[in-house]
């Protein structure tokens, strides 16, 4: 009963939420409904027991990715509204309904849905937290650690994108160079 | 009413149609990543529901992976944006056709 | 043994490939000795051959290579020596070796002169394949090369448009045969099973008399345009354009004899059926009077001579049809010496009058051309009949054979050619050789041709004198495979009544030649005196109108209706289903480049549509796969 009432609640609070994320007209609600969607959806993976994956939710995407496209909407003029020359709607709204009436068509097929086998069954008693490390650190060993890695590069790329004079290396210049930067930035500003 | 997995699947499909109608329509860059956002939580939630209703935990571990993918495409593809930005000016998708056919 | 075969048949080919190297290069003297010295040495081989057949009555028969072998079809490249084909070895190597001797001299001044003697030495290669072959295909594919190297030769100074026209009225003609021949051999092996001589000869008895007839007539239709049989007779004279060595090897001696070959070598076939061999002796006889009617008034030196071939070619078409094959062998062998010495003779008269052909505007030769005088008026004697030339021996023989056969209408007609014959060849020879020396009012200086030449003659005057000693040992060896029948008139009394009245026939129609055409009064006809005027004259002279004929009803509606093909078909519907089809491939590009417009949002909505093209995809097949059986029930209910 309860989870019943949580999944229409929250289902509909995604949905309108996501809803508004799509079709608004400023950046800056679209920004916030989206922070809202993904911590609702985070509702359901707790619903459906998994915590660890909704505690995951919360502070990857609501937190970090939202802080970050947040941070990025600093650099655009976030008052001005995003004037967007629109497309043909009749074509976007009628290939998304098909292709969601193809997608629930196909995955309600009792075909697909009767041939299903547990490949990591989960063991009662633990915790979902639990479940999750033993299987993570054991049977996705190898691309945990890959993913380590990408997150690595994926740093480092955003730095390197987005930061000031990033072809130039501290490290790498002598002291003498880096006095003549000092005194060429001192002039350029003195001009200025 | 028995809440079962035809439920969170039917869900998923709608949100990842609502994503779809995003990533069609919106003109400005910053505005299709969110959309994108969306594709990748509507297929997290269908994971995750099918993990739990049966027993395997593959799907949480999916859902994970695709969090992680997720935020380090949000970092690469934040920072290409800010120096499209700082070139052009404007983020406007009609005017970044310069890979014609 | 089998080096002998093999040499006689592959060095002309080696003698024709050194010349070609060098084809491109200026004239050089060793491009002619070469081909002419190998072409000496394929004449002792054979001649060694015609030795150990005569004396021995032994037949070679070797298998070089298999050609075909699919299935039920096996055609092997193989070769026979057996006693018809070492005569016609020997026939074709020896006027080969003299006329390529001769031409070193002829084609002196020609700048083609390395080709001419490549082309000259394939067209023997093909020769001798033609005549040594021991099954149908190796037949037709000689039977095809000659009639190349004749095209190649008759067209030999191509830049003359009468010539190439010449080549290729001669190759169609010859080609419209060669579909009749190929549908004989065809009908030989669908019923025969073999193409080997051999084995198919050994089954014909068996056959229905129905299907051996169409097979006669198929395979003479083949022979006709080889042999320049009516109606397929016109290239023959217009092939009179190439060089005069060419006309005396190709046009008197080989090729044209190929055909009367091919009949005596299917002389099992023509025997089981004589209705056909009746028509071809009727035809051949035809031939032989309408040949020789347009000889009589023709003004081109060659052209008579050609004409003379083509009756002679009807009286050996006349002897094959009625049974008497090796009479018609002897005959050809005969006439391929004494023809051949004509066309030899007449290319010296040609050079000597710098390739003038009229003979009106010849005459009093003999006082300065001695040598070529003697050679072709005793080559006339040889062609007329006369005791005891070569000529006298092989035609009247057949004309023997006609009355003996009693086909007194054959034979009468035969007997009024011999007469026209003797008459034309004399009025040839009076007015080139006799008479007053009109070509000195056109200013030209005639000499006497090389010596060497001269000397390369000799050999064919001999055996046009001597050709006619050898019948009897010839038979012998010849009855061996060929039937032997001995033609003897009844009583003695009508055989010397017919001899000695032939004999008196042909010198009449010769001292009226003379009379006529040495009297002081010859003058160049202009088109204004009243035998010229008359209608039989008109009709001679334009060969019957049946050139005009063929081109203006033939050959134009042929144009015709291949301009219609060309143009309404070949253009509006192959060409343009063709650029249609590759139209269609770049328009669709065309259209579907638009998708690649750089904007990212179309894009993104074309990647959805796709998608969900794939979905629906995914579903109906899902479907179909999951409800297959009652599908397979529904549409069979329907009836597919």
């Amino acid at each position: 009963m309860f989870e019943a009432v949580a999944f229409y609640l929250f289902a509909f609070l995604t949905i309108t939420m996501f809803y508004i994320a799509v079709t608004t007209s400023q950046s800056l609600y679209a920004l916030s409904s989206l922070a809202a969607g993904m911590i609702f959806i985070s509702a359901f993976f707790f619903i459906l027991g998994a915590d660890f994956l909704g505690a995951i939710q919360i502070v990857v995407y609501s937190g970090a990715v939202m802080a970050l496209y947040a941070f990025g909407m600093m650099f655009f003029d976030t008052t001005r509204d995003v004037k967007e020359k629109q497309g043909n709607k009749a074509i976007i709204l009628g290939l998304s309904i098909l292709s969601a009436i193809l997608v629930i068509v196909i995955v309600s097929a009792p075909i697909v849905g009767n041939n299903i086998e547990a490949l990591y069954p989960v063991t009662e008693g633990a915790g979902n937290v639990q479940e999750v490390g033993m299987v993570l650190f054991t049977k996705y060993l190898v691309p945990f650690e890959v993913a380590a890695v990408m997150l690595l590069v994926a740093m480092i790329a955003g730095i390197v994108l987005a930061g000031k004079k990033m072809d130039l290396s501290l490290t790498l210049m002598t002291e003498a160079e880096i006095l003549m930067m000092k005194e060429e930035d001192k002039n350029k500003k003195a001009l200025s | 009413m028995e809440i079962g997995l035809n439920h969170y699947l039917v869900l998923s499909t709608i949100l990842f149609a609502i994503g779809l109608v995003g990533v069609m329509r919106r003109k400005n860059l910053l505005m299709l990543f969110f959309a994108t956002e969306i594709l990748l939580n509507s297929v997290n939630i269908s994971f995750a529901a099918i993990s739990h209703y049966y027993g395997d935990l593959t799907g949480q571990m999916f859902a994970f992976f695709v969090i992680a993918i997720a935020a380090s495409e949000v970092a690469v593809g934040l920072g290409l944006l800010i120096v499209w930005h700082k070139k052009h000016n404007n983020i406007d998708l009609d005017n970044m056709s310069t890979m014609r056919g | 043994m089998e080096l002998f075969l093999y040499t006689a048949l592959f060095s002309p080919l080696v003698g024709s490939l050194f010349a070609a190297l060098f084809g491109a290069s200026p004239k050089t003297k060793i491009a002619g000795i070469v081909p002419s010295a190998l072409l000496g040495v394929s004449f002792l081989s054979s001649l060694v051959l015609l030795v150990l057949v005569m004396g021995t009555g032994l037949t070679l028969h070797v298998e070089m290579m298999t050609w075909m072998a699919t299935g039920d079809l096996y055609i092997p490249f193989g070769f026979v020596v057996d006693q018809v084909s070492v005569t016609m070895m020997i026939v074709v190597t020896l006027v080969s070796t003299v006329v390529h001797v001769y031409a070193i001299g002829y084609m002196d001044h020609d700048k083609g002169f390395n080709r001419f003697f490549s082309y000259l030495s394939a067209f023997v290669f093909s020769m001798m394949i033609l005549v040594m072959s021991d099954n149908f295909a190796g037949l037709f594919i000689g039977w095809e090369g000659v009639g190349l190297c004749s095209w190649l030769l008759i067209g030999f100074w191509y830049h003359k448009e009468s010539a190439s026209w010449a080549a290729n009225e001669a190759f169609i003609m010859n080609r419209i045969a060669d579909l009749g021949m190929l549908i004989g051999i065809f009908l030989i092996y669908w019923n025969t099973g073999t193409l080997q001589y051999k084995e198919a000869f050994a089954v014909m008895p068996s056959l229905d008399n129905a299907i051996l007839t169409w097979m006669g007539i198929f395979l003479f239709i083949g022979a006709m345009g080889k042999s320049a049989q009516f109606p397929l007779h016109t290239w023959l004279a217009d092939a009179m354009e190439g060089p005069t060595p060419v006309s005396a090897l190709i046009h008197a001696a080989t090729m044209v004899t190929a055909g009367v070959y091919l009949v005596v070598r299917a002389n099992p076939l023509y025997s089981l059926v004589p209705h056909v061999g009746l028509f071809i002796a009727s035809l051949g006889a035809f031939v032989a009077l309408f040949a020789a009617s347009m000889a009589l008034v023709n003004r081109d030196m060659k052209r008579v001579i050609a004409y003379s071939t083509l009756s002679q070619l009807g009286y050996m078409f006349a002897a094959a049809g009625l049974g008497a094959y090796w009479v018609a062998l002897f005959h050809l062998m005969a006439h391929a010496f004494f023809k051949a010495l004509l066309f030899l003779g007449a290319g010296n008269v040609m050079h000597a009058m710098h390739d003038e052909l009229d003979p009106f505007k010849m005459g009093g030769l003999g006082k300065v051309m001695k040598g070529t005088f003697l050679m072709m008026t005793i080559a006339s004697v040889a062609l007329a009949g006369i005791f005891p030339l070569a000529g006298f021996f092989s035609k009247d023989l057949i004309l023997e054979v006609a009355f003996v056969e009693h086909h007194y209408i054959i034979y009468s007609v035969l007997l009024f050619t011999a007469a026209l014959t003797a008459f034309y060849s004399f009025r040839l020879v009076a007015l080139i050789f006799h008479g007053e020396e009109r070509y000195k009012l056109f200013g030209i200086h005639p000499h006497e041709a090389y010596k060497f030449m001269l000397v390369a003659m000799s050999p064919l005057l001999l055996l046009a004198i001597i050709a006619g000693a050898f019948k009897m040992s010839y038979f012998e060896m010849v009855s061996k495979l060929l039937p032997a029948t001995e033609y003897h008139v009844h009583s003695a009394a009508t055989y010397w009544i017919m001899t000695i009245g032939t004999q008196l026939l042909v010198i009449l129609a010769i001292a009226y030649a003379y009379k006529k055409y040495t009297s002081r009064d010859i003058a160049v006809p202009d088109g204004t005196s009243k035998m010229e005027n008359s209608f039989a004259y008109k009709l001679l002279i334009s060969q019957y109108y049946i050139p005009y004929f063929y081109q203006e009803y033939i050959v134009k509606a042929y144009r015709e209706l291949s301009e219609v093909f060309w143009t309404k078909i070949d253009q509006k519907v192959v060409d343009a289903t063709v650029d249609g089809i590759a139209n269609v491939f770049y328009q669709t590009g065309e259209r579907t480049r638009v998708m690649q417009s750089g904007n990212l949002s179309t894009m993104l909505k074309w990647m959805v549509a796709g998608t969900v093209a794939l979905l629906s995809l995914a579903v109906v097949f899902g479907l179909a796969a999951r409800y297959s059986v009652e599908i397979k029930t529904f549409l069979s209910g329907l009836g597919v």
